[in-house]
């Protein structure tokens, strides 16, 4: 037994750490609803146009990453009880470059330019990099090895495939060379299915039955489910590399794959939901809310995907992305991670001014 | 010595079981009746509470010397605790529907979280340490009921 973990329980980082990223991820959104306001219908005509992307990065690293990262500093103690290392520096450090690099990526595709989108590339990666660095040395070191741990460890991985990925579709944005939309698409889908939804399916083991009293996941789920879903995309990711040769057989094999995973997230979508359904606690429950609705969101667009490669007059309907685009970030992602902010926000004041000196008995709770 | 922490972890999950119920009848305004479920559920806790702050941490303290570690955070969320439920009985004697439900959830988060540490990482560490003592500890633990 390690004694440093013995020591991680009394180790939970200071409010600052957490609530920094907490308090950016809506402004990130906000600036995300004022583009769509402001540009209207013409920011979901097409996925490439630079409103849109610059909205998707937004929402995506913005608010989702931005709550993500929050919430995983003040989580890996408790969930996992192996802290970060010097939370105040790590967390002062990678908001820093995330909020610049972000705000150079999407003034860079908003305006068309180059150099804000160089100056883009080292800050984000720096940010990035720096957070998946500590991370991963912290679920290294877990005290236990569960299926929260290993959702956590592969959405991880899958962050750092997500930069990479972006790093190179970067450079055609910025030095004006042509990048296959395949790196585009392989990038996306690494940031959505791997980083997002790996982490979102891990958290939910734990947290699902926790905090809404539902029964446990089934045993063969939590064994398996994110350690196929992480294989399930290298593999994809190999045969659409491929297909982009214009092979057939390649073809039919990368759709089987895609079809794979997009069925893999219908289960686990099914599998929440009815459990969600068995809960103990009666009562209304906004955080539940949010997450039924996540989950519809996210096995709409699942059953959309795969009726797409099977059905070739939906697979060319022109806002076929868009609206997966939209079910899977905002439908889903958006609205689970609300669902959680819901919670662990206004815990975190609670706890915090439980302890201040002074503030002895008037303390709101958390409703 | 799965056996011990096993029993400790069904003593979490019977209490959310209480907790829940309790909350139900708040809801409803079945104030009688949410008395007698509250007072249920907060024994049924304050039981299990001893038995940790009676039984099991001592015992991990005096095999491990470690008493200003992780037994003594969560002693103090213990307290933390014990204040919410004298405030939620505070709010059935005074009718209070909303005050409850507020208490109740705050005190639901407090207690998940720290349920989640001591599943994740207390029990696994006492496990290493009291191997050779479980039956003798679930004895103990077995003399303290409600």
């Amino acid at each position: 037994m390690n004694s440093k973990t013995g020591l991680s329980l009394t180790q939970a980082p200071p409010i600052s750490v957490p609530l920094r990223f907490f308090l950016t991820a809506p402004l990130f959104g906000l600036a995300a609803a004022i583009l769509f306001f402001w540009f209207g219908p013409a920011a979901i005509e097409t996925r490439w146009s630079p409103v849109t992307l610059a909205i998707t990065h937004l929402l995506t690293l913005g608010f989702l990453l931005m709550a993500i990262i929050g919430a995983m500093m003040q989580m890996l103690p408790v969930m996992v009880g192996s802290p970060l290392n010097r939370p105040r520096v790590l967390s002062t450090v990678v908001h820093v470059f995330l909020c610049l690099g972000l705000l150079a990526l999407a003034c860079g595709f908003l305006f068309t330019n180059k150099i804000l989108i160089i100056i883009s590339m080292p800050s984000l990666a720096a940010g990035l990099l720096l957070f998946a660095g500590a991370a991963s040395t912290s679920l290294m070191r877990a005290a236990t090895i569960n299926a929260t741990v290993t959702g956590m460890r592969l959405s991880v991985a899958a962050l750092v495939v997500t930069l990479v990925l972006a790093l190179i579709v970067s450079t055609g944005h910025a030095w004006s060379w042509h990048v296959p939309k395949t790196i585009t698409n392989v990038h996306m889908t690494w940031g959505l299915v791997g980083t997002v939804s790996l982490l979102i399916i891990g958290v939910a083991y734990e947290v699902v039955p926790m905090f809404q009293m539902t029964p446990a996941y089934p045993g063969w789920m939590k064994r398996r489910f994110t350690t196929l879903l992480f294989i399930g995309l290298l593999l994809w990711s190999a045969l659409y590399a491929l297909q982009s040769n214009g092979s057939t057989l390649m073809t039919v094999l990368a759709d089987l794959a895609s079809s794979f995973l997009a069925l893999w997230l219908l289960v686990f979508a099914v599998i929440t939901y009815r459990l969600q359904g068995q809960r103990k606690r009666r009562t209304p429950d906004v955080s539940v809310h949010f997450w039924r609705t996540g989950l519809i969101c996210l096995g709409l667009c699942a059953v959309l995907w795969v009726v797409s490669r099977l059905w070739p007059a939906l697979d060319n309907w022109p806002r076929l992305n868009m609206l997966l685009g939209v079910l899977m970030i905002v439908g889903f992602a958006v609205s689970v991670i609300n669902a959680m902010l819901y919670k662990i926000a206004p815990f975190l004041v609670w706890l915090h001014s439980q302890h201040l000196p002074g503030s002895a008995r008037a303390i709101p709770n958390m409703n | 010595m799965t056996k011990l922490i096993n029993a400790l972890i069904a003593e979490h999950r019977a209490c959310d079981d209480e907790f829940a119920l309790a909350e139900k009848a708040v809801a409803d305004q079945e104030w009688t009746k949410a008395a007698e479920l509250c007072r249920h559920f907060v024994q049924s806790m304050e039981c299990h509470l001893r038995h940790e702050e009676e039984v099991l941490f001592p015992a991990f303290e005096e095999r491990t010397g470690m008493t200003s570690g992780p037994t003594r955070v969560m002693r103090m969320e213990h307290e933390d605790m014990r204040q919410l439920f004298h405030d939620m009985e505070e709010s059935i004697k005074n009718k209070d529907r909303e005050g409850y439900l507020g208490q109740s959830e705050t005190l639901l988060i407090l207690m998940q979280q720290h349920n989640m540490k001591e599943e994740n990482i207390l029990y696994p560490m006492v496990q290493n340490a009291l191997r050779a003592d479980q039956d003798n500890i679930l004895a103990k633990i077995k003399s303290i009921a409600v």
